[in-house]
């Protein structure tokens, strides 16, 4: 069941350039267990779009099958959603981004969608760069068919019942980097402070933006032998340097030791600004990005932060000419060649 | 023309079936286009088939035109000229010639073929290409052209028409013009000095194809979308569909691409598979633009979890399912009509689909666009099934005809100033009564009219639900839709006889041409029959009475298992009785003299002599 909240606004909630409060990009009450990372991940992308002042009627939720794509249902409630089929999200993304390119999409999947049933489809949606941002709630179980291992838990990783996990995980982000994806992050749920800048940089990010984040799962994967726990993550995250979003026109406010940030312009001007942890780390060459995170894996680290960016890809819809007013709202005169022309093509088939 | 001929050779005038015989990848489907689209061009109505293995180069191909003054373009049977060009399939090709009938082949390298009751035609094609080219890809490819000009005098084909075609096909690469013309010349040539001409079967222009014009089911089912205000087409490469979507860039490249920006009004995107080609169509058009995806058999399988979601959150969605010979990868290149009950009942669950039955090129076209009207003002997925004979072979069909005071129907979609004036919106709600309800594309409204789509069960206001009550009444509820779209689908034609108490015959698809020409026989024969061409599913009101009123029904199809049969026994619960089925399913277009047979046997208690 969905359940609708009571809407009881403080009136001295904090208000945006919109006159919106948080309140105001909220969905309905989560059906998911408390504690799942999914939830903290939910109100991070609240916080984003609150801070972005998006307007919430101008975004599409997007979902696959699995408790991560329950989620949409949990945020921004003015916005239309759609939950489709097992994987098969990125292909309706794709669709749908292709017939109005002036909304926002926000894919939101799990690691059996992206990594398993629908790892063509994900694989292919960054190969032709549909714009829109992409997040992977990464769990490492099937947690709605109750706790087997997915394709992204860690070969030492047992199951809630102690068994052993036989295969090898998919790394999403150097896989993501290596199809060509334009804005590569892997987070932490429970690093708000990480991972609501992480957010607001692929919302402003033309090109396909993927946000793995380790979203623990409370009832099947938080256990002692996983590592994919609440614990195991704060034990072995390796955050880079903090990320700074910020929006256009505004001064960078952080301060960092000369040549220890490294900023990143943004399509619509707006930057994001690295703190820089490792010197030689440079977020827009893909070959380091892969070298950062193979090393991390092999030292059983968890490197967290933006891994990857490359502010000059072309999206989908440049690559296919297509034209700045949106496909679905071409009129039929616009549409139809009509008669005269198709005498033409009689008398060229005559 | 060496061997005695025991039998009086064919005569005959604008009526005959002529095979060409060559090998895959030798240039030769144009020289036999052309050939065709002369006859087509003197007036007379031909029938062309490509009969082509799944195979890029190396195996044997085969070009059939059947040349009719009638205008019966159904597959005949038989052949009274063979070109042979492939001497891997000499011994085939020369058993099918009937009796009295002609063989031309490539006599560079002579060959005995035992048959004293044909006439054997040898033209050394290949020598005399090598006598007049010097290159080695130009001596290959000429042979077929030389062949077609050796047939103009033989068949007394116009030869300027032939100049014509040639001047036409290479207007944009004139170089071409003067070898094409050179080779055929020399086929031309080579007959009048050396052999007699012509033959007893030969064609003389007539008048029977003013408004007609000649062109494949693929090439119209995408201009069809491209007059019926598609935006987004995606697909994935299957036989024979892949032309529908070839179809629609070629016609939407030069139509639909803004003059001022030069940007495409249009998008084509070839999937990584079929189900991301359909899953792209669909949230294309839960967005508000006109998307579909085209493929054959396989693909439905493929697309098959994706058309119940779309079913039953209500998308609109249109799908060309150009059908091949199945089960299985089946045979690729040759036709049935074998996926009526998988796309009437496509994916798991209680699911019923919208069904469009073009007979014809002219139908296609008609039909493609008009389904993108139905699958809007209807929100689920229309399919439009053709097949692998109707899509990939030029037909001699009406003049594709488009009124434009015909408005494009977006079906019940709500904008801004409706939801303004709304306090209740429901994206299920069923408002009409109708079984439709309103639905809007996102980004409408900044306060009202959000929705989330989903395949789960769902209430009125698209929420989740468990409750099996309300999943009960969604479900009655596009029972209802289904009975709104039996009122807006096309109609059956029908076409009764003057005798009363005939037996009924019911078709549909590809099997219109030898249907027709199967009622002249048997009209000939003082059997009379009631026709009804299906033209869609869910069946209306009419083609219930058809089957209330005939005690016998022949329901002929080109499948094992009857399926149009048990699609109407199934939803109208009729008699198994009542309804006689009647197969071909050998992947070769049903013949005319088959369907009278069957049912001259059957109506007539005896065997029918032809």
């Amino acid at each position: 069941m969905s359940y609708f909240k009571p809407i009881n606004k403080h009136p001295n909630l904090e208000k945006n350039k919109l006159g919106l409060t948080r309140r105001d990009y909220e969905g309905g009450v989560s059906t998911l267990c408390a504690g799942c990372g999914h939830d903290s991940i939910s109100a991070c992308i609240i916080e984003a779009c609150f801070r972005l002042n998006i307007e919430a009627y101008k975004v599409a939720k997007l979902s696959g099958i699995g408790c991560s794509s329950k989620a949409p249902a949990y945020f921004l409630n003015a916005s239309h959603g759609f939950n489709s089929v097992h994987g098969r999200m990125p292909s309706i993304a794709t669709g749908a981004n292709c017939a109005n390119e002036d909304l926002l999409y926000l894919g939101v999947s799990g690691d059996g969608d992206s990594a398993s049933i629908g790892i063509g489809q994900f694989i292919h949606a960054i190969r032709r760069q549909v714009n829109m941002v992409y997040f992977v709630e990464n769990n490492g179980t099937y947690g709605l068919t109750k706790g087997q291992f997915s394709a992204t838990n860690d070969l030492e990783s047992k199951n809630k019942y102690g068994e052993d996990n036989l295969f090898p995980p998919i790394d999403l982000t150097s896989m993501a980097i290596q199809m060509g994806a334009s804005y590569v992050a892997r987070s932490f749920s429970g690093d708000r402070d990480q991972l609501v800048p992480l957010i607001m940089g692929a919302i402003q990010h033309k090109g396909f933006a993927l946000l793995d984040i380790i979203s623990p799962c409370v009832t099947f994967n938080n256990h002692d032998s996983s590592t994919k726990s609440y614990d195991y993550i704060r034990n072995h995250n390796e955050a880079m340097g903090k990320t700074d979003f910020v929006p256009l026109g505004e001064e960078i406010k952080t301060n960092y030791d000369d040549g220890s940030s490294v900023e990143v312009k943004l399509h619509d001007g707006s930057r994001l600004s690295l703190e820089k942890t490792d010197h030689n780390f440079d977020p827009t060459d893909a070959g380091k990005s892969l070298e950062l995170i193979r090393e991390k894996n092999k030292e059983g680290k968890i490197i967290t932060g933006l891994l990857y960016v490359d502010n000059k890809c072309k999206p989908l819809t440049e690559i296919m000419d297509l034209p700045d007013k949106p496909l679905n709202t071409l009129e039929q005169d616009e549409l139809c060649p009509g008669s005269e022309i198709l005498e033409e093509i009689n008398k060229g088939l005559s | 023309m060496e061997n005695p001929v025991k039998v009086d050779p064919i005569n005959s005038l604008n009526d005959f079936v002529i095979k060409f015989a060559n090998v895959n990848g030798t240039g030769s489907a144009s020289a036999n286009q052309m050939f065709a689209k002369s006859i087509f061009r003197m007036g007379i109505p031909i029938s062309p088939k490509n009969i082509f293995p799944s195979n890029i180069q190396g195996l044997p191909t085969w070009f059939e035109v059947r040349v009719n003054n009638k205008g019966y373009l159904g597959s005949r049977g038989g052949v009274d000229i063979a070109v042979a060009m492939n001497p891997q399939t000499y011994s085939q090709d020369v058993e099918e010639i009937l009796e009295g009938g002609y063989l031309l082949y490539d006599s560079t390298w002579k060959r005995n073929f035992n048959r004293d009751d044909i006439t054997i035609i040898e033209i050394p094609l290949t020598q005399l290409c090598v006598d007049s080219f010097t290159n080695a890809k130009q001596r290959a490819l000429f042979k077929n052209i030389a062949y077609v000009g050796a047939l103009s005098p033989l068949l007394e084909i116009e030869y300027e028409v032939l100049e014509k075609l040639i001047s036409e096909q290479f207007v944009n690469k004139p170089a071409l013009i003067e070898p094409n013309i050179k080779a055929l010349n020399i086929g031309r040539d080579y007959v009048l000095k050396n052999l007699p001409y012509p033959l007893g079967i030969n064609v003389k222009r007539e008048d029977k194809l003013k408004d007609k014009i000649l062109v494949s089911g693929n090439d119209a089912c995408g201009l069809g979308a491209v007059y019926g205000g598609a935006t987004f087409c995606s697909w994935y490469p299957i036989t024979p569909s892949t032309s529908v979507a070839e179809g629609f860039e070629k016609y939407a490249s030069k139509y639909r691409v803004d003059p001022q920006t030069g940007k495409n009004n249009y998008i084509s995107v070839q999937a990584e598979d079929e189900l991301a080609a359909v899953g792209m169509a669909i949230g294309a058009n839960w967005n508000g633009a006109r998307g579909f995806t085209a493929t054959s058999g396989p693909g439905i399988s493929l697309m098959s979890e994706f058309l119940g979601l779309a079913y039953f959150a209500e998308v609109p969605l249109v799908i060309f399912n150009i059908q091949r010979g199945g089960p299985s990868t089946g045979m690729p290149t040759r036709t049935q009509q074998s996926d009526i009950l998988t796309c009437a009942y496509a994916s798991h669950g209680d699911t019923k689909h919208v069904l469009l039955f073009p007979e014809d090129p002219q139908e296609c076209f008609e039909f493609s666009a008009e389904a993108f009207n139905l699958a809007e003002r209807l929100q689920t997925p229309v399919f439009v099934i053709s097949d692998l004979d109707i899509g990939m072979n030029d037909w001699v069909t009406d003049k594709f005809d488009w009124d434009d005071e015909q408005k494009y129907d977006r079906g019940k979609v709500l904008k801004a100033e409706d939801l303004d004036k709304m306090d209740n919106f429901g994206r299920y709600l069923d408002v009409d009564d109708d079984g439709i309800c309103y639905r809007t594309y996102p980004g409408t409204h900044p306060e009202k009219g959000a929705f989330f789509t989903r395949g789960t069960s769902h209430d009125e206001y698209a929420r989740y639900t468990e409750n099996g009550d309300i999943n009960e009444q969604t479900l009655t509820r596009l029972v209802k839709k289904f009975r709104t779209a039996s009122e807006l689908v096309p109609d059956p034609i029908i076409n009764l006889s003057e005798k009363q108490g005939s037996s009924g015959v019911i078709f549909y698809g590809s099997t219109s041409a030898a249907m027709y020409e199967a009622k002249d026989i048997l009209n000939e024969n003082n059997i009379e029959v009631d026709l009804m061409r299906i033209r869609s599913f869910p069946f209306n009101l009419d083609v219930w009475e058809f089957i209330e009123n005939h005690d016998l029904i022949y329901v002929i199809e080109q499948n094992r298992d009857s399926q149009m049969r048990t699609l109407i026994m199934a939803e109208g619960g009729i008699s198994a009785e009542k309804l006689r089925s009647l197969v071909w399913f050998n992947g070769d277009p049903i013949q005319a003299k088959f369907i009278a047979k069957k049912i001259y046997e059957r109506e007539s208690q005896q065997a029918l002599i032809s």
